[in-house]
């Protein structure tokens, strides 16, 4: 072998990654020529030095256990099937399932373009209160300011909880206008990303539960609960922003 | 509660998602909020992993999360002029007296990786750090095997510029 076929493959044969005829062709011609030893040997050099201590960033120490934390909890709503047929397996449920799912998506599929409709509107107005100046009406990190403030601005009493002891704390409140309505705008904060929620009345008296929608780089979750719509949308990952939903409507229930 | 076949298989490999992902971000925060997010697509695609290598199989994960998160955040590095056609020449013609490496610092070795565009600073950790085989790697990156030589020589060669000998000072702070 030469110099220029053993430089050629020098990379494969320090990643271990070739047949034992082309390595000890290598390491023959190795031994013989200084030149190619040299550039060997400073590839062992630069592997060396990437091994060292701290170049390898280790997660932080209370990483494993908000992961578990959140895994948990999204696979956790997995099961909501199985409360429905008890004996979970049977390919029998699974086809009355699918026929169930067949049946109501119908119906959801009008729901869905306008839930669309109103994402957009949602992000869009998340991405206008970012814009210096925007984000509140009313500065306060104290929900007894934030709340008595939209008294008489708004034909509703909007839910103001404070989560700064869940690292979410409240930043201030506003008025915007989304679904050709007046509405509350609730602004927080985790580390340096902001969560807008909105909440205004909904006409309809049943509960949807909560959907994520993707764009643009941000996440929007949304519920109905107790004749409310709530969205939340930020450009935080969506595992928090569920975490945040989950204390939000744990804290405004009853 | 135990932990279930899921945790079993991809909490061990915490550290090398982190370490990836930390890398290609080149952010605490960004890093964790990729981790996370990671794991829950891991989680949602858990049902198509065959069982081997859990740790492979999470790094690919990590790694497309990453670039979907610069995708939407930090668009201009994924579109930073990397030419694929520059081979390795200038490694093959390197002379043998410029090649010693330094003592090299960890924070000085750090900062020379982080200067390598994306497409390279992957393979080198993915290899390197992570010990990934060139399979592994081009299985993980959506390339073919050839390129992961051409861009783990090209890595290589760009480093030993930054950390060699006849570095300019300046790179060592």
């Amino acid at each position: 072998m030469n110099c220029p076929e053993v430089r050629n493959l020098v990379h494969a044969s320090l990643d271990g990654e070739l047949d034992l005829m082309r390595q000890m062709e290598i390491d023959d011609h190795l031994r013989q020529c200084d030149a190619c030893q040299t550039i060997y040997e400073s590839h062992v050099a630069l592997r060396s030095a990437l091994k060292a201590d701290g170049v390898y960033f280790t997660a932080p120490a209370d990483l494993e256990r908000r992961i578990r934390a959140v895994v948990r909890t999204a696979a956790a709503p997995r099961r909501w099937w199985s409360a429905v047929f008890p004996a979970p397996g049977l390919t029998v449920a699974a086809a009355t399932a699918a026929i169930i799912i067949a049946v109501i998506a119908g119906p959801l599929l009008s729901r869905r373009s306008q839930g669309d409709q109103l994402a957009h509107e949602v992000v869009s107005a998340h991405i206008r209160s970012l814009m210096p100046g925007h984000l509140t009406d009313v500065l306060s990190s104290d929900q007894h300011t934030v709340k008595p403030w939209f008294a008489g601005k708004l034909d509703f009493s909007p839910p103001v909880v404070d989560l700064t002891d869940a690292e979410f704390p409240l930043v201030g409140g506003r008025l915007d206008y989304v679904d050709n309505r007046p509405i509350a705008a609730l602004a927080y904060r985790r580390r340096e990303h902001i969560i807008n929620l909105f909440v205004w009345p909904s006409p309809s008296n049943t509960d949807v539960p909560e959907t994520l929608e993707q764009g643009q780089g941000y996440n929007a979750l949304s519920w109905t609960r107790d004749h409310t719509n709530f969205w939340a949308v930020s450009d935080l990952n969506a595992s928090e922003l569920r975490q945040f939903a989950q204390l939000v409507r744990d804290r405004t229930s009853g | 509660m135990p932990a279930s076949p899921f945790e079993k298989a991809v909490l061990p490999h915490l550290n090398a998602a982190y370490n990836l992902a930390r890398w290609l971000t080149r952010n605490d925060h960004d890093a964790e909020d990729v981790v996370q997010d990671a794991y829950l697509r891991a989680l949602r695609f858990f049902g198509g992993f065959r069982g081997d290598d859990g740790r492979a199989w999470l790094l690919a994960i990590v790694r497309n999360t990453c670039y979907d998160f610069l995708r939407s955040h930090r668009p201009q590095e994924l579109t930073e002029a990397f030419d694929e056609e520059v081979h390795t020449t200038v490694d093959n013609d390197q002379s043998p007296e410029t090649v010693l490496i330094r003592r090299a610092d960890q924070a000085m070795v750090r900062r020379a990786v982080e200067t390598l565009p994306l497409p390279l600073r992957e393979v080198i950790i993915l290899r390197e750090l992570e010990g990934l085989s060139y399979k592994e790697i081009a299985d993980a990156s959506g390339i073919k095997i050839g390129t992961v030589m051409s861009r783990l020589a090209r890595a290589r060669a760009r480093l030993q510029q930054l950390l060699g000998s006849d570095a300019p000072r300046e790179i060592g702070g």
